[in-house]
């Protein structure tokens, strides 16, 4: 293990931003070892990767990267550093193996080496059977991994790789963690920025970045430590727990509460003990610790309890209708079936996740239920109706959110939420006051008069979801909304989330982070087009539940369904 | 890791390295052959575009819809009626009242009338009896209107209706023993293209502006294409150099639009029968200058906007509108104001449209000829380093 | 009422994106603003400040005096060459010195006094120029046709009287202007329909409004409006610019002229919808567009008269609605047409639009299927 980056004192400000995006960072990268980027949303994790880079020029401080500077020592670096940038920079209209010609030749791997070196990484990345496919063509998780591939072909000695893990299924992400820490094994120091709290954890140092500013460096169980005796285990029934949640989330005492598995996880904040009150009913016992809970701690927790999304939205009668219902759901393209007879019924109140590895089929299945695709089999159906050929009125009754946050960025924020509300049909005073109070709910005021294309991520979705709201819909359409935003966003994401089905509201969500699975009522399982497994997150852990693994979490139970089906 | 072995090895080649060239223009031309609008805009479209200047650019006008109405029902007004008719450059249509030919021309079905008044032939002969005898009378008039709205085609009217008068004047005279006035007799010459055949010069003309689709608009998007799917982020992290990533772009796109430019004299000469006089290497040299100079504009305003939006609105208006109004195949430069030509003398069409018709034409004259190559070569140097300036090898 | 105001939003949301930044509002303005100053003076047939060469193998007193009628005109010809001999000659015209010479054989004076004999006389072009050889030739022609009536031996038993209407003048302005009103609308129109869609196909904000309770009819209106707008605004500016700026007379309705404008923009709304419905992206939209507006623009009439077409190449142009609209604007402007002549040319954009729109609004449902 030496030393490859050195940064002291770095500061990077940008013409007409009202703050740096790097405020006196000063830290080390050593060979041998994974270091984990953390922080916020706009935090300066992407600014930090290319500085080291050299793509961008700092303001003030030094980095020395394997003593030399990224800069005006670009031509000696460029051969030894592998960059992986977040939009993964592949040629999408070109084939997998072509896109890793263009980079082998780019970086001087030639000749014996390179059919060596081609062997090996498409063997790595078990891309083998895809060489001739489009890059345009992958599954988000197989575009990751030729974006490593790529990176890698230089054999460098130091990797960058910003958000690997964005709108990847977990099993993809496992095996790029896993590939990820075999380099690290041979020598490589690499930089890995993840908005995932379960791979900083794994790895040897992070840093962890806020508003541009360096808040901790060093190994994560240091971290974690602190929060020895602040965490514990709450047991409650199922039917209460989402609505304990809220309740436990809003108390000042408590730092931050999340569901795992039957229980809910309670974090303290230093100096309080747990309010007895509202917990003496309940089984309770201590947990150990995760980096997750220190990363909540030191970035002071989340006022995320009492969501006033709920005075926004009417109330909509429990009636235990069906209020989306898919019936032998078919789609195919060409000769290949994306979605092969899907059923699923969910009924009013319900939070309804649909997880699968990325290209199961997830997207064409949601995209027939919300409208936006015809189904060539079947029916699909939400608020009774067939959304597709249904009138406007139909269409009044649904919220739709998607991947990339579909705002006007071109638009100011008041701009959006203007147009949104007005797209739904309210005007005049009732217009002005669903504006006013998503901008309260989501604390909008201070962006109004920005473009939506210059709010930091976890703006924007936050933004999505106003637009999305404003009408009181009766459904919720979200394509996976949490996409790439980070754990405190997420938790506030998910309050919102939770007030909006107490009032009656039905969720239907896609999400790749299985932590958010645990949220749903039930949960619908997709791979190979073909609905696998479906009930509730307990039902679906129990069917995971192995000699070797007694309690399962939601992910192991994602790899092991997941698995059993492609046998 | 063979750290420092490896590591010398690629630091010697951080300046320019054909391998890493070759790479580039290979991918290059792939995302070309991938994309069905490159088919498009390359092969056919130039196609459409020299059949339209060949066949649907026609400024030699056939013959002309001219309205006749003939108050005067005389055997004279009748001759210079048959004057009329008979030229072959006006097709005469004759109508029966002022207001029905008035409507005839406000409603574009004739470009232009002749009116012969009631009292043409007494004039007529009342100025031709004055005139034996020495003495002088007001001549017959006759009238011509010419639809204005059609500046160009008023003006050929008035020319053809005019030398049909003359003729008949002169014939006139010469029937009845008159002196004539002196008969001069004035004929036209047009060098090089003795038909004065339209597409000749058109031809050589619409190809700088098919060449400019070619240079300007199709590279306007591809470097703000890289910008905005972030590809270009990964080129500027490997070595790369600015000149590398300039090349990569430039001979792709070279060698498709030479392919165009060749392929457009092969229609334009062995479909269309347009003459080329020149020999290959003018014409090459002088095609592949021009070029140069159009992928400079197109690239300039890739590096520019980093934005396909803005970059093809831009290319639109600060290339495509150039080429076609002030290049001079359309439009006689010498004809527009002082400050028009100035400008036009920064656009590269406008040396490229003089030579090609030239070479045409004319043949190597290679006076005039090496005027329009050096301006061709310093407005290419110019906007190919006025792009290499503005390339960043960072992000900022 | 709902109806209006959700389509209201949609319209206001259009021109917030178009109008919302400095860029933006640059390429709205000024493409119009260069194009009005610039096309007017630089789109002319007319021959101005010419270079004429004159060869004058005679100079007896017949072709003094016509050299000096030649040199006294100050429009089309303002410079002019002495040519000595063949080699100068030739080099004149290979170098395009001159845009034509005048000839005048040895002989010329001698014949003109003999009253019996034709003078022969030479006007030498270039070709590579023909067509603006054969407008100089002539105005060239005008003026040794004065010369023969002038001698002295002549005296003329007839006379021809010429006017041009609608444009007494042949000024070239007075036909450009009106054209242009038609290229710098279609522009714009294309622009705000076939590319702004794509845009929203690429951001993904064309999923938000088909989910949302918009009907596809609905979503295309908000992309017709717009650009009708954009297309109102850009003629009013030419035409007041023509008006006040360039003085060339409006002789039509107003009324008549923005009906007109309206009619097209809608049926160009048609075409770049259609378009746009059938690419994915900004640069095939781009290039679609392209390949629709440059021939359409070639064959409008304004760089040749339709009529000079091939006849076959006549009935395509009918497809073209650049075509009809110049006709439109031009009678509108210049001849103060009525509105039965009017809807004669203007019937046709109503076709052409209801065919784009009708096809345009099929591919839009059928692509969300």
């Amino acid at each position: 293990m030496s030393l490859a980056v050195a940064i002291t004192g770095l500061t990077l400000r940008f013409p007409a931003a009202p703050k740096p995006a790097l405020g006196g960072v000063s830290t080390c990268f050593h060979t041998g070892r994974i270091t984990g980027l953390v922080g916020p949303d706009g935090s300066g994790k992407t600014t930090l990767m290319r500085l080291v880079a050299g793509l961008l020029k700092p303001g003030s401080g030094s980095i020395r990267v394997f003593g030399r500077d990224p800069v005006s020592e670009a031509a000696g670096l460029r051969g030894i550093i592998g960059y992986m940038p977040q939009k993964s920079g592949l040629y999408e209209d070109l084939s997998v193996i072509e896109n890793l010609t263009l980079q082998a030749d780019l970086r001087a791997v030639v000749g014996g080496e390179r059919d060596e070196i081609f062997a090996r990484i498409l063997k790595f990345t078990d891309l083998s059977r895809f060489t001739s496919r489009l890059a345009g063509k992958l599954s988000g998780g197989m575009k990751q991994k030729l974006g490593l591939a790529c990176a890698l072909l230089g054999a460098p000695r130091l990797l960058l790789l910003d958000e690997p893990g964005v709108g990847v299924d977990p099993i993809s992400r496992r095996e790029l963690w896993r590939m990820v820490g075999e380099l690290a094994t041979e020598g490589i120091a690499i930089i890995w920025s993840t908005a995932y709290l379960d791979e900083a954890e794994r790895c040897a140092d992070v840093l962890l970045l806020n508003d541009g500013k360096q808040l901790y460096a060093g190994p994560p169980a240091d971290l974690t430590r602190r929060m020895d005796g602040r965490c514990f285990l709450l047991s409650v029934p199922a039917e209460i727990r989402r609505e304990k949640l809220t309740e436990l989330a809003a108390l000042p005492q408590i730092l931050d509460a999340t569901i795992q598995a039957q229980n809910i996880r309670l974090l303290a904040r230093k100096d309080n003990a747990l309010p007895s009150s509202c917990i003496t009913q309940f089984e309770i016992k201590p947990a150990s610790p995760r980096f997750e809970d220190a990363f909540m701690d030191i970035l002071g927790g989340v006022q995320s309890g009492n969501s006033s999304l709920a005075r926004i939205l009417r109330d909509i009668p429990r009636d235990n209708a069906t209020v989306i219902e898919a019936r032998e759901l078919t789609r195919t393209f060409g000769n290949f079936t994306a979605a092969d007879h899907i059923n699923l019924k969910i009924e009013r109140g319900e939070i309804y996740g649909l997880l699968g590895p990325n290209g199961a089929g997830k997207s064409t299945i949601f995209r027939m239920l919300c409208g936006l695709l015809a189904p060539t089999g079947g029916e699909a159906r939400a608020a009774g109706i067939d959304l597709r050929r249904s009138p406007a009125r139909a269409r009044q009754r649904i919220g739709y959110m998607a991947q990339k946050f579909s705002l006007y960025g071109q638009l100011t924020v008041a701009q959006n939420l203007a147009f949104f509300s007005g797209a739904y049909g309210l005007h005049g005073a009732a217009q002005r006051e669903a504006i006013g109070a998503v901008t309260d709910c989501f604390h909008l005021a201070q962006y109004h008069g920005l473009k939506a294309d210059a709010l930091p991520l976890g703006c924007k979705q936050r933004l999505a979801l106003a637009c999305a709201v404003m009408h009181s819909p009766e459904i919720l359409f979200l394509d996976e909304p949490t996409s790439g935003t980070d754990p405190v966003t997420r938790r506030e994401f998910w309050s919102h989330i939770n007030a909006a089905v107490r009032r009656g509201v039905t969720v239907m969500v896609t999400t790749h982070f299985m932590d958010e699975a645990e949220y749903c009522d039930r949960v619908g399982l997709v791979n190979r087009s073909k609905l696998i497994a479906a009930g509730t997150p307990e039902e679906l852990k129990a069917q995971a539940i192995t000699a070797g693994n007694r309690h399962p979490t939601m992910e192991d139970a994602f790899i092991a369904l997941v698995g059993r089906s492609e046998q | 890791m063979k750290a420092d072995p490896a590591h010398g090895r690629r630091r010697a080649e951080a300046a320019f390295s054909f391998r890493r060239l070759r790479a580039l223009c290979r991918k290059e031309t792939l995302q070309i052959l991938r994309d069905p609008t490159s088919v498009l805009i390359a092969f056919i479209l130039p196609v459409v575009m020299l059949f339209i200047y060949g066949y649907g650019i026609n400024l030699d006008l056939g013959r002309i819809r001219t309205g006749l109405l003939c108050e005067d029902t005389s055997p004279d007004a009748r001759e210079f009626a048959a004057s009329l008719t008979g030229s072959p450059s006006l097709d005469v249509n004759a109508y029966d009242s002022l207001p029905s030919i008035a409507e005839a021309l406000t409603r574009s079905q004739i470009r232009g009338f002749v009116i012969i008044p009631v009292d043409f032939s007494a004039k007529l002969r009342r100025a031709e009896s004055a005139f034996a005898v020495g003495g002088s009378v007001e001549p017959a008039p006759i009238q011509l209107i010419a639809d204005g709205s059609e500046p160009n085609t008023a003006s050929f009217v008035q020319g053809y209706v005019l030398g049909a008068w003359q003729s008949w004047l002169a014939q006139r005279a010469l029937s009845r023993g008159l002196p004539a006035p002196p008969a001069i007799c004035v004929e036209s010459t047009f060098w090089y293209n003795p038909s004065a055949e339209s597409r000749n010069y058109l031809i050589p003309g619409s190809i700088a502006v098919i060449m400019t689709v070619i240079g300007a608009l199709l590279t306007a998007l591809v470097i703000a294409r890289e910008w905005e799917r972030g590809t270009m982020e990964v080129l500027l992290s490997t070595s790369v150099t600015r000149a590398e990533l300039l090349l990569g772009k430039i001979i792709p796109y070279y060698i498709l639009g030479m392919g165009v430019f060749l392929l457009c004299i092969a229609v334009a000469h062995f479909l269309m029968g347009v003459p080329f006089r020149g020999s290959p290497f003018p014409i090459f040299a002088c095609g592949s200058l021009f070029l140069l100079s159009a992928l400079g504009i197109g690239l300039l305003i890739s590096t520019a906007t980093r934005n396909q939006f803005n970059a093809s609105q831009t290319a639109l208006f600060a290339a495509f509108l150039p080429a076609m109004m002030l290049s001079g195949f359309l439009f006689e430069i010498s004809s527009m104001p002082v400050l028009i030509q100035a400008v036009s003398a920064i656009i590269p069409a406008r040396y490229f449209v003089g030579a090609m018709q030239t070479l045409a034409q004319v043949g190597d004259a290679w006076p005039a000829l090496l005027h329009s190559l050096l301006f061709l070569a310093a407005t290419a140097f110019l906007f190919l380093g006025l792009t290499a300036g503005l390339t960043r090898r960072r992000l900022e | 009422m709902t109806m209006l105001r959700r389509l209201l939003t949609l319209i206001r949301k259009e021109l917030q994106i178009i109008l919302g930044d400095r860029q933006g509002r640059l390429l709205v303005i000024m493409p119009v603003i260069v194009q009005t100053a610039i096309f007017p003076l630089a789109a002319t047939l007319e021959i101005k400040n010419a270079t004429l060469g004159i060869y004058d193998q005679d100079r007896g007193p017949a072709a003094v005096e016509l050299t000096q009628r030649l040199r006294a005109q100050r429009v089309t010809f303002t410079r002019f060459i002495d040519i000595g001999d063949e080699r100068q000659l030739g080099e004149a015209i290979e170098r395009q010195r001159v845009l034509a010479v005048v000839r005048i054989p040895p002989d010329f004076s001698a014949k003109i006094a003999r009253a019996d004999a034709t003078a022969q006389l030479q006007i030498l072009l270039d070709g590579r120029r023909a067509n603006s050889g054969q407008i100089a030739a002539g105005h060239l022609r005008q003026i040794i046709s004065g010369f023969e009536q002038d001698a002295p031996a002549a005296m003329p038993v007839s006379a021809l009287v010429t006017r041009a209407w609608f444009n007494p003048n042949l000024d070239y302005l007075d036909y450009i202007l009106p054209c242009l009103i038609a290229l710098i609308t279609t522009t714009g129109v294309l622009i705000v329909t076939a590319l702004s869609v794509a845009r929203e196909r690429e951001q993904g904000t064309f999923n938000q409004l088909l989910v949302s309770p918009y009907s596809p009819e609905m979503i295309m209106a908000g992309k017709i409006v717009p650009a009708l707008l954009i297309a109102t605004f850009h003629a009013t500016l030419i035409l007041l610019a023509a008006v006040f700026i360039y003085q060339v007379p409006f002789r039509g309705s107003l009324l008549i002229l923005y009906a007109g404008t309206l009619l097209y923009a809608l049926a160009l709304a048609g075409v770049g919808l259609f378009v746009s419905s059938l690419c994915a992206t900004q640069q095939q939209a781009f290039i679609g567009m392209f390949a629709f507006m440059m021939p359409a623009m070639m064959l409008s009439g304004f760089a040749a008269p339709v009529e000079n077409m091939p006849v076959w190449l006549q009935h395509i142009t009918w497809m073209n609605p650049i075509r009809h609209f110049m006709e439109v604007v031009k009678a509108v402007y210049l001849k103060n047409a009525t509105l039965g002549h009017i809807a004669s040319l203007a019937w046709p954009l109503l076709v052409i639009g209801s065919i784009t729109l009708g096809a345009a609004a099929v591919l839009f449902r059928r692509r969300i299927a």
